[in-house]
């Protein structure tokens, strides 16, 4: 690993790492940002199913903002500690490129919904700058029909609801910057607002890394350039790509040059970057506010409504099972899962202690499947099937096998009939079986075992 | 403005300009600037700009799919310059 | 002549079972066939224009024309540029949507200037309309096909949209009714945007009365256009034939040079209002040299956002498809809005726009009106457009200032000169929302005086 390469390590004394992130995720409303478009891009049957004149950038067509999508954005917010800005507008970014329908892309400029807040990490703090909302581009695919290089575009993403959420450059290593990328996508898997499926596309990140030298440090001086490294479509790959940047803007700047200021991808299989764009020619993209929608302005009974409205999070959810019911890491990292679980275990958990067991042995039946996860099942109805189980004992199975045996041999007609497909004698077999072993056997594992006898007769 | 001005604003909105072009554009440009110079005269100190004159806000949609306003692939792809088994194709450009 | 009919005639003519619906129909559409050689107030006629829905409206089987700018899906669309030539879209503006079910009958798609820039449709890709009126000069623009198609009577009314002028000044160069309703009251959804902060889809008319009747049909909260107005629509008929006495209306505009020569037969016109019983008297306002600014530089901003969308990949034609006017303004759009001059152009434009808006709201506590010409002059000659680049701004200044703050206003005949029969139109604007009594006054007017062409023969 990087931590062992003396060229590395020599480097990390003599630079900082100075890196801010961006990261993209797209919201799982019904519907997309500004039209009533199905919002379901990676299940479409086919491409240019989920489009509209809104999305497909008709002439004529006109946004109106998604409700949800305005109000997840600012749940999120208020999650990581974010202001809610209580006036606030949508933008036109305006750039060509194929996969923007519209020559713009609706996004918010100078008052985003959310503004400051923080990602807590084990190697601290990362402090956010913004968190705003825009709608995502189409999809292109890269061919080659016929000789010719070609894009291929499907309009089924274009228009889906698109959270941006940038930090500002306080991450020091790229393990913090993988961390904070996972952080991220707990809280917004938490609250149910993104599935943030990486391969997919549903979740991308980026970072804008340079190394300040040990005199600017002393100075307060941030380094002179940036680089951006772009659509990364994995924390192991993000990790990566920042160590491979370390190496390689260290390596420049000791050669005594500033490393240029660029866009970068991250080739996994090579496991490199490479520059994309030259930034020297720096876009203008011309904003301007969307004259096409209107402002919101939120009373802060609104926002504190919504504050009301959040679960609670769940770094504190494991803190407070871990301290109350005494549940290891691994029940907590599976069982904290979205904010509709965590209170079904809630309720589950009390009963259980009402009834005298402890929740950390349901919780360890949930964790190995013994018990099925299903908010949708009363917590009664949970507690009884764990009774059960743990009522009935496990037979030996070599006392299992001769017993089944010795039944099997008193009964050859019986056994005649199940080969002759009569499967139903099996129940005979049972209730056989079940008098000898004692009732409350493990029905499953006594049937399983006469079905496995009658099998090799 | 100057001819170079013009030729970045071209580049700029992606509108293909030759070089005569320009030179009319530019004097065109010119022209124009000059009616609205008066514009700058006008103290706006404390005046916040009005970009919307309906006073409307807070103007949402519920996130409801509506299949009524939603076109069929075949509509959607009906004016596509060029298409191939449902995607609207374009040549291969690799730089945002 | 079934196609000279004003759509309230009609209306009731098909109402008693005087007429046909279908034979209105063939008949507009034979002369609009016909006269629109000469004419060209059309880019498309539908050869099979065909009642489909009887329905108990005002509108039921009366044939519109339609400006080219409104996605029809069963007529071309092309905002009269070659960038949309040939454009069929998969679907229908909200207001066209509207029409339809109310049983309108929509013969064909009227020129413009292209993109809906200028006041001359002259710069139409499509060739220049003529004035029906006089056809050695200009309709005016951009709505000029409506206008002519309406004045030559190939349709019994049209349908127009404005952002400073585009309704009213074609109207009074063509001496018919134009009507450019409140911002917000009519759906946007649909028309190829021109500058979308004042873009107001309104009526074109033989008379006020089929003005109010036609704004009844197509106003309305949009679900599909966030900045239509939640508030109820009023009927707009009801302010028709109702007395004006005691109405407070503000000249404005009375010192300005540019309509010296125009100036004393206006002001003639004015004291019809005095006669009905309104008390009219100068109103000085903020300087409207100022609304050229703020218009240009807010429509071109708007403008280059609005057009960035034809780019040839998902329909129509690439860029190089622009005309020379769209390929100005999307530049000068451009620069205004580019880094290091946004502050200076369009903030600060927005920022003089927040200052007429304070004028009107103050002109409006103390009067109920404001009248002016629409135009400063009458139609000008074919050709007087080129090589012009601010041509359409001083044609349209007079309405340049209410237009950036949304306001409605109604274009009334209210001269004729007998030797070139061109015509001058009376622009009454009242405050927002209030397109009632800006219909009332108009009304009024047109009742009072001979200048409206249907109302003398019939």
């Amino acid at each position: 690993m990087n931590a062992q390469n003396p060229s590395i390590n020599r480097r990390t004394e003599a630079y900082t790492l100075i890196c801010g992130m961006e990261v993209h995720a797209e919201l799982k409303t019904a519907s997309k940002m500004f039209c009533g478009c199905t919002n379901n891009p990676f299940f479409a049957e086919k491409p240019n199913t989920h489009t509209c004149p809104v999305c497909l950038g008709m002439p004529g067509g006109l946004p109106v903002a998604n409700k949800t999508a305005i109000e997840w954005t600012i749940k999120l917010g208020l999650a990581l500690g974010c202001d809610i800005n209580l006036f606030s507008k949508f933008d036109r970014k305006h750039y060509f490129y194929p996969d923007l329908p519209k020559g713009y892309q609706i996004s918010q400029y100078d008052i985003p919904f959310c503004t400051g807040g923080a990602v807590e990490t084990s190697h601290g703090p990362v402090r956010l700058t913004r968190i705003h909302l825009e709608e995502d581009t189409a999809k292109m695919i890269h061919a080659t029909l016929d000789g010719e290089k070609v894009s291929m575009i499907d309009h089924n993403r274009a228009g889906v609801p698109l959270v941006e959420i940038v930090s500002e450059p306080d991450v020091t290593s790229p393990a913090q910057a993988a961390e904070y990328g996972r952080n991220l996508r707990e809280i917004m898997r938490y609250l149910e607002i993104a599935d943030c499926d990486m391969e997919q596309g549903g979740m991308r990140l980026e970072a804008n890394i340079s190394l300040q030298s040990t005199e600017q440090a002393e100075r307060g001086q941030l380094p002179e350039y940036k680089v951006e490294v772009k659509n990364i479509n994995s924390f192991r790959f993000l990790e990566n790509a920042i160590s491979h940047e370390v190496e390689r803007q260290g390596e420049v700047l000791d050669t005594g040059v500033l490393p240029a200021q660029e866009t970068r991808g991250y080739n996994s299989t090579k496991d490199i970057t490479f520059t994309q764009r030259a930034k020297e020619d720096a876009a203008d993209y011309r904003y301007m506010p969307d004259p096409d929608l209107p402002p919101f302005q939120f009373a802060q009974s609104q926002i504190k409504e919504w504050q009301h409205q959040l679960p609670e999070l769940p770094g504190s959810v494991r803190t407070r099972w871990s301290d109350t019911y005494g549940l290891n890491n691994q029940a907590l990292k599976m069982l904290v899962v979205n904010a509709e679980q965590t209170a079904w275990l809630d309720s589950v958990f009390a009963l259980a202690e009402k009834q005298g067991i402890l929740p950390k042995k349901i919780a360890a039946a949930l964790v190995n499947k013994q018990l099925e996860i299903n908010p949708e099942s009363t917590p009664e109805s949970v507690l009884k099937t764990y009774q059960k189980q743990t009522a009935s004992s496990s037979v030996d199975a070599q006392q299992l096998s001769t017993t089944i045996q010795k039944i099997l041999t008193q009964h050859p007609d019986a056994v005649a009939k199940y080969q002759a497909g009569e499967t139903q004698v099996l129940g005979f077999f049972m209730g056989q079986a079940m008098r000898v072993v004692g009732n409350n056997a493990d029905a499953g594992q006594v049937r399983v075992e006469i079905e496995r006898q009658l099998k090799q007769l | 403005m100057k001819r170079t001005d013009t030729q970045h604003i071209a580049t700029l909105a992606h509108i293909p300009i030759n070089n005569d072009q320009d030179k009319d554009l530019t004097a065109a440009f010119n022209e124009t600037l000059e009616t609205i110079k008066t514009l700058q005269e006008v103290k706006v100190g404390g005046v916040e700009p009005t970009h919307q004159v309906t006073g409307l806000e807070n103007v949402y949609r519920e996130d409801e799919v509506h299949k009524d306003t939603m076109f069929t692939q075949d509509q959607a792809l009906k004016n596509a310059h060029r298409t191939y088994q449902g995607f609207i194709v374009v040549p291969r450009i690799l730089e945002k | 002549m079934l196609n000279t009919l004003t759509l309230k005639k009609a209306h009731q003519a098909i109402k008693s079972k005087d007429i046909s619906i279908n034979e209105l129909i063939t008949k507009c559409t034979e002369v609009s066939q016909s006269k629109n050689n000469d004419i060209n107030a059309y880019t498309y006629i539908k050869e099979d224009a065909n009642f489909q829905e009887q329905s108990n409206t005002k509108i039921s089987g009366i044939p519109l024309a339609i400006k080219d700018n409104f996605c029809t899906k069963d007529m071309p669309t092309t905002a009269s540029s070659k960038v949309l030539e040939s454009f069929i879209p998969p679907f229908d503006s909200s207001v066209t949507q509207k029409l339809r079910s109310s049983g309108a009958v929509l013969i064909g798609k009227t020129n413009m200037d292209a993109w809906a820039h200028g006041s001359s449709t002259e710069t139409s890709d499509f060739d220049v309309t003529k004035n029906p009126r006089n056809t050695d000069y200009l309709p005016g623009g951009s709505s000029g096909g409506s206008a002519a198609a309406v004045a030559a009577d190939m349709c019994i009314a049209a349908l127009g949209t404005e952002t400073a002028g585009s309704i009213r000044q074609p109207a009074s160069w063509c001496g018919i009714v134009g009507l450019k309703p409140t911002y917000g009251r009519v759906s946007r959804y649909g028309i190829v945007a021109m500058a979308s902060s004042t873009d107001s889809p309104g009526p074109m008319t033989k008379t006020v009365e089929d003005s109010a009747i036609l704004l009844n049909a197509i106003a309305g909260h949009d679900p599909l256009d966030a900045t239509t107005s939640p508030q109820a629509t009023p009927d707009f008929t009801a302010s028709l034939q109702k007395p004006i006495k005691d109405m407070r209306i503000g000249y404005i505009y009375h010192n300005l040079a540019e309509f010296e020569e125009t100036k004393s037969r206006f002001e003639e016109q004015l004291k019809v209002l005095e006669d009905l019983g309104a008390t009219v008297e100068p109103a000085p306002t903020f300087d409207p040299h100022y609304a050229i600014g703020v218009y240009t530089i807010v429509q071109r901003g708007e403008v280059s956002s609005n057009l960035a969308r034809y780019t040839g990949i998902r329909y129509g034609g690439d860029r190089s498809h622009f005309g020379d006017e769209a390929k100005r303004r999307i530049m000068l759009g451009t620069y205004t809005l580019s880094k290091g001059y946004a502050e200076q152009y369009y903030t600060h434009a927005n920022k003089v726009r927040t200052l007429f808006m304070r004028d009107f709201q103050e002109l409006f506590e103390r009067y109920d009106a404001l009248v002016s010409l629409s135009s400063p002059g009458f139609a000008k000659k074919r050709g007087a457009s080129e090589g012009q680049a601010m041509f359409g701004e001083l044609e349209d200044m007079l309405l340049e200032p209410s237009s950036i703050c949304g306001l409605p206003g109604v274009s009334v005949p209210c001269y004729r000169d007998e030797t070139t029969n061109l015509f001058l139109g009376m622009n009454i604007t009242t405050p927002w929302w209030k397109e009632g009594r800006a219909i009332q006054i108009a009304d009024a007017f047109e009742r009072a005086t001979r200048w409206n062409t249907w109302r003398n023969k019939q």
